[in-house]
């Protein structure tokens, strides 16, 4: 019911659903956040690839330039943000990624939200934060592809 | 723009992978580039790997890829899932699978969904299989889950279709529509360590054996996709199968029709696409004629046939 108003309000014009990459970086085991999320994107009409557990900064590059997704999501547990969410910045620019919006969630202090979105991470998503927010926010904020390359 | 093509010409990766979404969703460019790179395609070998849900193609395919790269040989891989009929999406998780290869420069994996497009999928896979083979790849993995005839149709498009079976489906073998058996050039009996699959393997077998000897002889591979058993053996038969198309001047005879079926799909897609577009703009009272049996159905068919403009460019969508 949430997602169909969601639906029904936030919606830019697309001709093409968006592709969005939901990847769990570091070594927590837990993943059902992330499940939650990409059910919730499905759900909305996008495509989601979502990586698994454990994935190295390196993959999650590899994977969103060879998918060529709109958005990245980080999902995130173990309170390594501050190490892991750098390098895979740096990761995303080395193999091109510019132009995507990259989101995080799971648990972050709030003192750290600031220095991430200095890195480039669009949103930062506490675990409380409903889904239709997080897809209203992606569907904003998605690059505009239509017309650029 | 054009920009972009002559970076995949250079071997441009990034440039790959943003083309193959023009080419999936038929931009300008995207058909601009087929028609480009087709002359560059046809080294490649395509295979397509097909099987009920939950098989274990995804994680054949990571293991096939392993062996592959042991040989010095790359490998796309194109995953499709299917698109949830409601909402257009889809979660397609392939990529775990495929951990230790993942930052690999010689293996490539693209997700992309079935997209309820109509035609179907077969014409961007098609497209997409195309410029894969053109930027250099030497094996091609279709990946799609055998249960419509859609799916039977893209398995058509490879060079060698693989059939995968796995024990625990009851009766799935004698089951099994007919047209999903012939279209395999090899079986698969994966998940080789669960107890049933040796029965799995007997079925086909007599199966086999009913159809006589005049139908061509599958070669059938026992694997086991979680600990690689049995996968260096059937890539080997893999490769095999298209020296064998080769040798024996089949090979030539395949590609042309699964190429004439591509220019099928894609006169078919365009066909469906004036045809819906023509029936959207039906005047009112044409409609109403219908239900006042004015005019029968066919008569009103074939005079939307005559009206179709069917000269116009393909794709325009
Ligand atoms: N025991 C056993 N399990 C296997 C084997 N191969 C795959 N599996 C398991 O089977 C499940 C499904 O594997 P996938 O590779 O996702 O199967 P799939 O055919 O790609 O599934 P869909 O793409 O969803 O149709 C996973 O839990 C695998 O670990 C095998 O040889 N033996
Ligand atoms: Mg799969």
């Amino acid at each position: 019911m949430v997602e169909q108003a969601a639906v029904a309000t936030g919606r830019r014009q697309r001709s093409r659903p968006l592709r969005v990459l939901i990847a769990k970086p570091g070594l927590d085991g837990h993943d059902r956040g992330a499940k939650v999320l990409a059910r919730a994107l499905r759900d909305a009409g996008m495509e989601v690839i979502y990586t698994g557990l454990f994935q190295t900064p390196e993959r999650i590059a590899r994977a969103a330039a060879d998918e060529d997704v709109d958005v990245v999501g980080l999902s995130i547990l173990s309170g390594a943000h501050n190490q892991l969410f750098p390098q895979i910045m740096q990761e995303l620019r080395r193999a091109g990624l510019d132009d995507v919006l990259v989101v995080a969630g799971g648990i972050i202090p709030k003192e750290d939200i600031p220095h991430l979105q200095a890195l480039g991470i669009a949103a930062v998503f506490g675990p409380g934060t409903p889904l239709h927010e997080i897809v209203a926010f992606i569907r904003e904020h998605a690059p505009d592809r239509e017309r650029g390359s | 723009m054009s920009d972009l093509l002559a970076r995949v010409r250079a071997g441009d990766r990034r440039a790959l992978a943003r083309l193959l979404t023009h080419v999936e969703n038929r931009t300008p460019l995207g058909l601009a580039a087929e028609r480009e790179f087709f002359r560059q395609t046809g080294r490649a070998h395509l295979v397509g790997i097909t099987g009920p849900p939950g098989a274990g193609k995804s994680t054949l395919i990571a293991a096939l890829a392993r062996e592959a790269r042991r040989l010095g040989l790359t490998i796309a891989v194109l995953a499709v899932d299917p698109t949830s009929p409601i909402t257009g999406g889809a979660v397609m998780g392939d990529r775990i699978r495929m951990l230790d290869i993942a930052s690999d420069d010689g293996v490539f994996v693209r997700s992309l969904t079935s997209r309820g497009r109509c035609g179907g999928l077969a014409p961007s896979l098609c497209a997409m299989a195309h410029l894969l083979d053109a930027f250099g790849f030497d094996l091609i993995v279709l990946e799609t889950v055998g249960a419509g005839q859609d799916d039977v149709e893209i398995a058509r498009l490879a060079d060698t279709t693989v059939l995968v079976l796995v024990p625990g489906l009851g009766d799935h073998v004698q089951a099994l529509k007919a047209g999903t058996l012939e279209i395999a050039d090899i079986f698969v009996v994966n998940k080789a360590d669960l107890p049933e699959a040796a029965r799995v393997v007997g079925d086909l077998r007599s199966l086999q054996r009913l159809a006589g000897a005049a139908s061509p002889h599958i070669p059938i591979h026992a694997t086991v996709a979680t600990t690689g058993d049995g996968v260096a053996s059937l890539l080997q038969g893999i490769l095999d199968h298209r020296t064998q198309l080769d040798a024996t001047g089949q090979r030539l005879e395949r590609l042309q029709r699964r190429l004439l079926s591509e220019v099928r799909f894609l006169a078919l897609e365009a066909l469906e696409e004036r045809l819906d577009s023509a029936l959207a703009a039906l005047p009112e009272n044409e409609r109403a004629a219908l239900v006042t049996r004015q005019v029968d159905p066919r008569t009103l068919a074939e005079r939307l046939l005559k009206g179709l403009r069917l000269n116009l460019p393909l794709g325009s969508h």
